[in-house]
Protein backbone atom coordinates (compact mmCIF):
# COMPACT_ATOMS: atom_id res chain seq x y z
CA UNK A 1 0.00 0.00 0.00
CA UNK A 2 1.12 3.57 -0.66
CA UNK A 3 1.06 4.47 3.03
CA UNK A 4 2.78 6.85 5.39
CA UNK A 5 5.19 4.05 6.43
CA UNK A 6 6.82 4.16 2.99
CA UNK A 7 9.13 6.97 3.99
CA UNK A 8 12.15 6.55 1.70
CA UNK A 9 12.94 9.82 -0.08
CA UNK A 10 10.28 11.99 1.56
CA UNK A 11 11.09 15.55 2.54
CA UNK A 12 9.94 17.38 5.62
CA UNK A 13 11.00 15.30 8.60
CA UNK A 14 13.75 17.60 9.80
CA UNK A 15 17.16 16.80 11.25
CA UNK A 16 18.23 13.45 12.68
CA UNK A 17 17.86 13.75 16.43
CA UNK A 18 20.51 11.72 18.18
CA UNK A 19 20.21 11.26 21.90
CA UNK A 20 23.46 10.45 23.66
CA UNK A 21 23.34 7.60 26.17
CA UNK A 22 19.61 7.04 25.67
CA UNK A 23 18.24 4.11 27.70
CA UNK A 24 17.23 1.02 25.75
CA UNK A 25 13.60 1.64 26.69
CA UNK A 26 12.58 5.13 27.73
CA UNK A 27 9.45 4.03 29.53
CA UNK A 28 8.50 0.77 31.17
CA UNK A 29 5.46 0.23 28.93
CA UNK A 30 7.68 0.32 25.84
CA UNK A 31 9.75 -2.59 27.11
CA UNK A 32 6.60 -4.52 28.02
CA UNK A 33 4.99 -3.81 24.65
CA UNK A 34 8.13 -5.00 22.91
CA UNK A 35 8.19 -8.30 24.79
CA UNK A 36 4.41 -8.88 24.81
CA UNK A 37 4.36 -8.42 21.05
CA UNK A 38 7.10 -10.98 20.56
CA UNK A 39 5.51 -13.52 22.86
CA UNK A 40 1.98 -13.02 21.52
CA UNK A 41 3.14 -13.24 17.92
CA UNK A 42 5.04 -16.45 18.59
CA UNK A 43 2.32 -18.12 20.61
CA UNK A 44 -0.54 -17.15 18.34
CA UNK A 45 1.39 -17.83 15.15
CA UNK A 46 0.92 -14.24 13.96
CA UNK A 47 3.22 -13.80 11.00
CA UNK A 48 5.71 -10.95 10.89
CA UNK A 49 4.26 -9.85 7.52
CA UNK A 50 0.84 -9.55 9.11
CA UNK A 51 2.22 -7.55 12.01
CA UNK A 52 4.10 -5.19 9.68
CA UNK A 53 0.97 -4.68 7.63
CA UNK A 54 -1.03 -3.99 10.76
CA UNK A 55 1.40 -1.14 11.51
CA UNK A 56 1.09 0.18 7.95
CA UNK A 57 -2.70 0.25 8.25
CA UNK A 58 -2.68 2.58 11.23
CA UNK A 59 -4.01 5.95 10.19
CA UNK A 60 -1.26 8.36 9.19
CA UNK A 61 -1.63 10.64 12.19
CA UNK A 62 -1.35 7.73 14.61
CA UNK A 63 1.59 6.34 12.67
CA UNK A 64 3.54 9.57 12.95
CA UNK A 65 2.33 10.63 16.38
CA UNK A 66 2.50 7.43 18.41
CA UNK A 67 6.22 6.76 18.09
CA UNK A 68 7.80 3.38 17.46
CA UNK A 69 6.37 1.46 20.39
CA UNK A 70 3.07 3.32 20.19
CA UNK A 71 2.78 1.90 16.68
CA UNK A 72 3.58 -1.58 17.97
CA UNK A 73 0.95 -1.30 20.68
CA UNK A 74 -1.78 0.03 18.38
CA UNK A 75 -1.08 -2.55 15.70
CA UNK A 76 -0.96 -5.43 18.19
CA UNK A 77 -4.33 -4.35 19.62
CA UNK A 78 -5.71 -4.11 16.08
CA UNK A 79 -4.39 -7.52 15.09
CA UNK A 80 -5.56 -9.32 18.24
CA UNK A 81 -9.07 -7.95 17.71
CA UNK A 82 -9.09 -8.90 14.02
CA UNK A 83 -7.86 -12.40 14.81
CA UNK A 84 -10.61 -12.89 17.39
CA UNK A 85 -8.23 -13.18 20.36
CA UNK A 86 -9.61 -10.12 22.14
CA UNK A 87 -12.57 -7.84 21.66
CA UNK A 88 -12.06 -4.12 21.30
CA UNK A 89 -14.56 -3.56 24.13
CA UNK A 90 -12.50 -5.77 26.45
CA UNK A 91 -9.43 -3.62 25.91
CA UNK A 92 -11.36 -0.42 26.52
CA UNK A 93 -13.06 -1.79 29.62
CA UNK A 94 -9.85 -3.16 31.08
CA UNK A 95 -7.99 0.16 30.58
CA UNK A 96 -10.90 1.99 32.17
CA UNK A 97 -10.92 -0.33 35.19
CA UNK A 98 -7.16 0.06 35.61
CA UNK A 99 -7.43 3.85 35.37
CA UNK A 100 -10.18 3.88 37.99
CA UNK A 101 -8.19 1.57 40.25
CA UNK A 102 -11.05 -0.94 40.38
CA UNK A 103 -10.37 -4.57 41.24
CA UNK A 104 -10.13 -6.54 37.99
CA UNK A 105 -12.75 -9.11 37.16
CA UNK A 106 -11.69 -11.68 34.59
CA UNK A 107 -12.99 -10.75 31.17
CA UNK A 108 -15.32 -13.24 29.55
CA UNK A 109 -15.82 -11.58 26.18
CA UNK A 110 -13.83 -14.03 24.07
CA UNK A 111 -13.84 -17.01 26.33
CA UNK A 112 -11.15 -18.55 28.50
CA UNK A 113 -7.65 -19.83 27.96
CA UNK A 114 -6.03 -20.05 24.57
CA UNK A 115 -3.71 -22.86 23.62
CA UNK A 116 -0.34 -21.54 22.48
CA UNK A 117 0.76 -22.66 19.05
CA UNK A 118 4.12 -24.20 18.40
CA UNK A 119 6.55 -23.37 15.66
CA UNK A 120 5.25 -19.94 14.73
CA UNK A 121 8.74 -18.60 14.11
CA UNK A 122 11.48 -19.98 11.92
CA UNK A 123 13.21 -18.77 8.83
CA UNK A 124 11.39 -17.02 5.97
CA UNK A 125 13.74 -18.59 3.43
CA UNK A 126 12.50 -21.53 1.36
CA UNK A 127 13.79 -23.92 -1.29
CA UNK A 128 12.13 -23.40 -4.66
CA UNK A 129 12.40 -25.58 -7.75
CA UNK A 130 12.56 -22.93 -10.44
CA UNK A 131 15.76 -21.14 -11.39
CA UNK A 132 16.16 -17.42 -10.70
CA UNK A 133 14.89 -15.38 -13.64
CA UNK A 134 17.67 -12.79 -13.40
CA UNK A 135 21.44 -13.22 -13.23
CA UNK A 136 23.80 -10.96 -11.32
CA UNK A 137 24.62 -7.92 -13.45
CA UNK A 138 21.29 -8.04 -15.31
CA UNK A 139 19.57 -4.68 -15.83
CA UNK A 140 16.11 -4.81 -14.26
CA UNK A 141 13.32 -2.35 -13.64
CA UNK A 142 11.18 -2.25 -10.52
CA UNK A 143 7.58 -2.52 -11.61
CA UNK A 144 5.23 0.41 -11.37
CA UNK A 145 2.76 -1.44 -9.15
CA UNK A 146 0.53 -0.02 -6.43
CA UNK A 147 -1.26 -2.81 -4.58
CA UNK A 148 -3.59 -1.68 -1.79
CA UNK A 149 -2.32 -4.44 0.49
CA UNK A 150 1.08 -5.24 1.97
CA UNK A 151 4.15 -4.96 -0.21
CA UNK A 152 7.87 -4.57 0.40
CA UNK A 153 8.60 -2.63 -2.78
CA UNK A 154 9.38 0.89 -1.57
CA UNK A 155 7.69 3.65 -3.54
CA UNK A 156 10.92 5.46 -4.35
CA UNK A 157 12.16 2.53 -6.46
CA UNK A 158 8.99 1.97 -8.49
CA UNK A 159 9.58 2.31 -12.22
CA UNK A 160 13.31 2.79 -11.70
CA UNK A 161 16.10 0.87 -13.38
CA UNK A 162 18.76 -0.95 -11.43
CA UNK A 163 21.08 -3.91 -11.74
CA UNK A 164 21.00 -7.24 -9.94
CA UNK A 165 23.88 -7.18 -7.44
CA UNK A 166 23.27 -10.60 -5.85
CA UNK A 167 20.77 -13.45 -5.73
CA UNK A 168 19.61 -14.38 -2.24
CA UNK A 169 17.83 -17.59 -1.30
CA UNK A 170 14.13 -17.70 -2.15
CA UNK A 171 11.91 -16.25 0.54
CA UNK A 172 8.27 -16.24 1.62
CA UNK A 173 6.44 -13.56 -0.37
CA UNK A 174 5.15 -10.92 2.07
CA UNK A 175 2.52 -9.54 -0.34
CA UNK A 176 0.49 -12.76 -0.13
CA UNK A 177 1.64 -14.09 3.24
CA UNK A 178 0.45 -10.97 5.07
CA UNK A 179 -3.07 -11.62 3.80
CA UNK A 180 -3.18 -15.39 4.47
CA UNK A 181 -2.98 -16.00 0.73
CA UNK A 182 -0.06 -18.41 0.96
CA UNK A 183 3.68 -18.23 1.29
CA UNK A 184 4.37 -18.26 -2.46
CA UNK A 185 8.15 -18.26 -1.95
CA UNK A 186 10.12 -16.65 -4.74
CA UNK A 187 13.64 -15.52 -5.50
CA UNK A 188 14.95 -12.48 -3.75
CA UNK A 189 17.57 -10.15 -5.23
CA UNK A 190 19.85 -7.42 -4.03
CA UNK A 191 19.27 -4.72 -6.64
CA UNK A 192 21.53 -1.69 -7.00
CA UNK A 193 20.11 1.68 -8.08
CA UNK A 194 22.26 4.72 -8.71
CA UNK A 195 21.46 7.92 -6.87
CA UNK A 196 20.97 9.64 -10.25
CA UNK A 197 18.39 7.05 -11.34
CA UNK A 198 16.37 7.55 -8.15
CA UNK A 199 16.75 11.28 -7.57
CA UNK A 200 17.84 12.73 -10.92
CA UNK A 201 19.90 15.90 -10.82
CA UNK A 202 19.20 16.28 -7.11
CA UNK A 203 21.16 13.13 -6.27
CA UNK A 204 24.36 13.35 -4.27
CA UNK A 205 27.56 12.34 -6.08
CA UNK A 206 28.70 8.72 -5.94
CA UNK A 207 25.75 7.20 -4.14
CA UNK A 208 24.32 3.74 -4.75
CA UNK A 209 21.17 2.46 -3.06
CA UNK A 210 20.67 -1.29 -2.66
CA UNK A 211 17.21 -2.78 -2.08
CA UNK A 212 16.18 -6.39 -1.48
CA UNK A 213 13.45 -7.06 -4.03
CA UNK A 214 11.32 -10.08 -4.82
CA UNK A 215 11.35 -11.50 -8.34
CA UNK A 216 7.78 -10.48 -9.10
CA UNK A 217 8.64 -6.84 -8.30
CA UNK A 218 11.09 -6.86 -11.21
CA UNK A 219 10.95 -6.91 -14.98
CA UNK A 220 13.78 -7.06 -17.51
CA UNK A 221 15.04 -3.67 -18.59
CA UNK A 222 16.20 -3.21 -22.15
CA UNK A 223 18.12 -0.04 -21.80
CA UNK B 1 2.95 0.84 39.33
CA UNK B 2 1.64 2.85 42.26
CA UNK B 3 1.90 6.26 40.62
CA UNK B 4 0.69 5.47 37.15
CA UNK B 5 -1.50 7.58 34.95
CA UNK B 6 -5.27 7.68 35.21
CA UNK B 7 -5.79 8.22 31.50
CA UNK B 8 -7.28 4.99 30.13
CA UNK B 9 -6.17 5.89 26.60
CA UNK B 10 -2.51 6.25 27.61
CA UNK B 11 -0.04 3.79 26.17
CA UNK B 12 0.89 2.83 29.71
CA UNK B 13 -2.60 1.69 30.69
CA UNK B 14 -3.35 0.15 27.31
CA UNK B 15 -0.19 -1.93 27.67
CA UNK B 16 -1.20 -2.97 31.16
CA UNK B 17 -4.67 -3.87 29.90
CA UNK B 18 -3.23 -5.96 27.09
CA UNK B 19 -0.83 -7.72 29.42
CA UNK B 20 -3.50 -8.57 31.99
CA UNK B 21 -5.94 -9.85 29.36
CA UNK B 22 -3.34 -12.02 27.64
CA UNK B 23 -2.27 -13.30 31.05
CA UNK B 24 -5.86 -14.35 31.75
CA UNK B 25 -5.85 -16.20 28.45
CA UNK B 26 -2.83 -18.12 29.65
CA UNK B 27 -0.70 -16.82 26.78
CA UNK B 28 1.86 -14.81 28.71
CA UNK B 29 3.30 -14.64 32.18
CA UNK B 30 4.47 -11.36 33.72
CA UNK B 31 7.57 -12.86 35.36
CA UNK B 32 8.63 -14.17 31.97
CA UNK B 33 8.22 -10.68 30.48
CA UNK B 34 10.41 -9.22 33.24
CA UNK B 35 13.05 -11.84 32.54
CA UNK B 36 13.12 -11.17 28.80
CA UNK B 37 13.36 -7.41 29.39
CA UNK B 38 16.37 -7.99 31.64
CA UNK B 39 17.98 -10.10 28.94
CA UNK B 40 17.53 -7.31 26.39
CA UNK B 41 18.95 -4.76 28.79
CA UNK B 42 21.90 -6.84 29.93
CA UNK B 43 22.89 -9.41 27.33
CA UNK B 44 21.77 -8.45 23.84
CA UNK B 45 23.55 -5.42 22.51
CA UNK B 46 26.19 -4.07 20.17
CA UNK B 47 28.99 -5.74 22.15
CA UNK B 48 28.31 -8.85 20.13
CA UNK B 49 28.83 -6.97 16.88
CA UNK B 50 31.98 -5.39 18.31
CA UNK B 51 33.39 -8.84 19.06
CA UNK B 52 32.60 -9.93 15.51
CA UNK B 53 34.36 -6.87 14.05
CA UNK B 54 37.40 -7.24 16.33
CA UNK B 55 37.79 -10.84 15.28
CA UNK B 56 37.48 -9.92 11.61
CA UNK B 57 40.23 -7.30 12.06
CA UNK B 58 42.62 -9.74 13.67
CA UNK B 59 41.80 -12.98 11.84
CA UNK B 60 41.85 -12.62 8.03
CA UNK B 61 40.32 -16.04 7.48
CA UNK B 62 37.42 -15.23 9.81
CA UNK B 63 36.97 -11.96 7.90
CA UNK B 64 36.66 -13.91 4.65
CA UNK B 65 34.11 -16.27 6.19
CA UNK B 66 32.18 -13.36 7.70
CA UNK B 67 31.88 -11.55 4.37
CA UNK B 68 30.92 -14.78 2.59
CA UNK B 69 28.34 -16.08 5.11
CA UNK B 70 27.53 -13.84 8.03
CA UNK B 71 25.31 -16.27 9.91
CA UNK B 72 27.81 -19.12 9.80
CA UNK B 73 30.64 -16.83 10.92
CA UNK B 74 28.81 -15.34 13.91
CA UNK B 75 27.62 -18.80 14.92
CA UNK B 76 31.32 -19.60 15.48
CA UNK B 77 31.15 -17.01 18.28
CA UNK B 78 27.96 -18.53 19.63
CA UNK B 79 25.75 -15.71 18.36
CA UNK B 80 22.35 -16.31 16.94
CA UNK B 81 19.12 -14.64 17.76
CA UNK B 82 15.85 -13.12 16.82
CA UNK B 83 15.04 -11.33 13.59
CA UNK B 84 17.97 -12.57 11.62
CA UNK B 85 17.40 -15.22 8.98
CA UNK B 86 20.35 -13.99 6.97
CA UNK B 87 23.13 -11.61 7.91
CA UNK B 88 25.09 -9.77 5.23
CA UNK B 89 28.22 -7.97 6.36
CA UNK B 90 29.41 -5.10 4.15
CA UNK B 91 33.01 -3.99 4.42
CA UNK B 92 34.11 -0.38 4.39
CA UNK B 93 37.28 0.43 2.43
CA UNK B 94 39.07 3.57 1.31
CA UNK B 95 36.83 3.53 -1.78
CA UNK B 96 33.46 2.42 -0.36
CA UNK B 97 31.45 3.42 2.69
CA UNK B 98 28.34 1.42 3.64
CA UNK B 99 25.35 2.55 5.68
CA UNK B 100 22.23 0.61 6.72
CA UNK B 101 18.56 1.66 6.92
CA UNK B 102 15.05 0.22 6.73
CA UNK B 103 12.81 2.78 5.02
CA UNK B 104 9.60 0.71 5.33
CA UNK B 105 9.81 -0.16 9.03
CA UNK B 106 12.89 -0.50 11.23
CA UNK B 107 14.54 -3.82 10.35
CA UNK B 108 17.88 -4.15 12.12
CA UNK B 109 20.33 -6.97 12.94
CA UNK B 110 19.15 -7.46 16.55
CA UNK B 111 21.27 -10.57 17.07
CA UNK B 112 24.56 -8.68 16.65
CA UNK B 113 23.66 -5.06 17.43
CA UNK B 114 20.83 -5.38 19.93
CA UNK B 115 17.82 -3.13 19.55
CA UNK B 116 18.17 -0.08 17.28
CA UNK B 117 18.67 3.45 18.62
CA UNK B 118 15.64 5.75 18.48
CA UNK B 119 16.89 7.84 15.56
CA UNK B 120 17.16 4.68 13.41
CA UNK B 121 13.39 4.15 13.85
CA UNK B 122 12.32 7.74 13.30
CA UNK B 123 11.02 9.18 10.00
CA UNK B 124 13.91 11.67 9.58
CA UNK B 125 16.60 9.00 9.20
CA UNK B 126 14.39 6.55 7.30
CA UNK B 127 13.25 9.16 4.76
CA UNK B 128 16.52 10.96 4.23
CA UNK B 129 19.43 8.53 4.23
CA UNK B 130 18.44 6.97 0.89
CA UNK B 131 18.14 10.37 -0.76
CA UNK B 132 20.99 12.36 0.80
CA UNK B 133 23.29 9.94 2.61
CA UNK B 134 26.30 12.29 2.67
CA UNK B 135 24.30 15.09 4.20
CA UNK B 136 22.82 12.76 6.82
CA UNK B 137 26.25 11.36 7.69
CA UNK B 138 27.64 14.88 7.89
CA UNK B 139 24.87 15.83 10.34
CA UNK B 140 25.77 12.79 12.39
CA UNK B 141 29.42 13.81 12.47
CA UNK B 142 30.92 11.81 9.61
CA UNK B 143 32.35 13.60 6.58
CA UNK B 144 33.28 11.35 3.69
CA UNK B 145 35.73 12.29 0.92
CA UNK B 146 33.94 13.10 -2.35
CA UNK B 147 35.75 10.25 -4.03
CA UNK B 148 34.28 7.67 -1.63
CA UNK B 149 31.30 5.79 -3.00
CA UNK B 150 28.41 5.63 -0.54
CA UNK B 151 26.35 2.45 -0.55
CA UNK B 152 23.04 2.59 1.28
CA UNK B 153 21.49 -0.77 2.17
CA UNK B 154 17.69 -0.52 2.52
CA UNK B 155 16.63 -3.66 4.43
CA UNK B 156 13.41 -4.19 2.49
CA UNK B 157 13.17 -8.00 3.00
CA UNK B 158 14.41 -10.54 5.59
CA UNK B 159 18.13 -9.98 4.98
CA UNK B 160 19.83 -8.00 7.75
CA UNK B 161 22.89 -5.82 7.23
CA UNK B 162 25.85 -4.92 9.37
CA UNK B 163 28.84 -2.79 8.41
CA UNK B 164 32.41 -3.96 8.94
CA UNK B 165 34.15 -0.66 9.69
CA UNK B 166 37.77 0.10 8.84
CA UNK B 167 40.34 -0.59 11.51
CA UNK B 168 41.85 2.72 12.60
CA UNK B 169 45.55 3.49 12.28
CA UNK B 170 47.60 3.12 15.41
CA UNK B 171 45.76 0.07 16.77
CA UNK B 172 48.25 -2.49 15.47
CA UNK B 173 49.42 -3.42 18.96
CA UNK B 174 45.93 -3.91 20.37
CA UNK B 175 44.53 -7.38 21.06
CA UNK B 176 41.19 -8.64 19.77
CA UNK B 177 39.67 -8.09 23.22
CA UNK B 178 41.01 -4.53 23.43
CA UNK B 179 39.79 -3.73 19.94
CA UNK B 180 36.28 -4.91 20.79
CA UNK B 181 36.05 -2.18 23.44
CA UNK B 182 36.60 0.67 20.95
CA UNK B 183 34.05 -0.44 18.33
CA UNK B 184 30.75 1.37 18.70
CA UNK B 185 27.28 0.67 17.40
CA UNK B 186 27.18 3.63 15.03
CA UNK B 187 30.23 2.37 13.13
CA UNK B 188 28.45 -0.94 12.53
CA UNK B 189 25.34 0.84 11.22
CA UNK B 190 27.63 2.97 9.07
CA UNK B 191 26.81 6.40 10.49
CA UNK B 192 30.17 6.58 12.24
CA UNK B 193 33.68 5.19 12.13
CA UNK B 194 35.99 3.73 14.74
CA UNK B 195 38.55 6.15 16.19
CA UNK B 196 41.98 5.36 17.55
CA UNK B 197 41.81 5.50 21.34
CA UNK B 198 43.23 8.75 22.65
CA UNK B 199 42.63 10.61 19.40
CA UNK B 200 39.91 13.23 19.26
CA UNK B 201 38.54 11.28 16.42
Amino acid sequence: MDGIHDLGGMHGFGPIEVEVDAPLFKEAWQARTHVITGLARGRLGLKIDKFRHSIERLDALTYLGAGYYGRWLASLEQLLVEEGILEASELVERSRALAAGEPLTPSSATGGKIEAKRGGGGTAFREVAQQPRFEPGTAVRARNMHPSGHTRLPGYAKGKQGAVAAIYPACVFPDTNAHDLGENPQHLYSVRFSGEELWGNDAEAQSQIYLDLFESYLEPSHE
Amino acid sequence: MSEHTHDPSSAELRTEALESLLREKGLIDSAEIDKIIRRYEEDIGPMRGAQVVAKAWTDPQFRERLLADGNAAIAELGFEGPQMDRLEVKENTDQVHNVVVCTLCSCYPWAVLGLPPSWYKEPAYRSRVVREPRRVLHEMGLDLPETTEVRVWDSSAEVRYMVLPQRPQGTEAMTEEELATIIGRDAMIGVGTVSTPGSDG
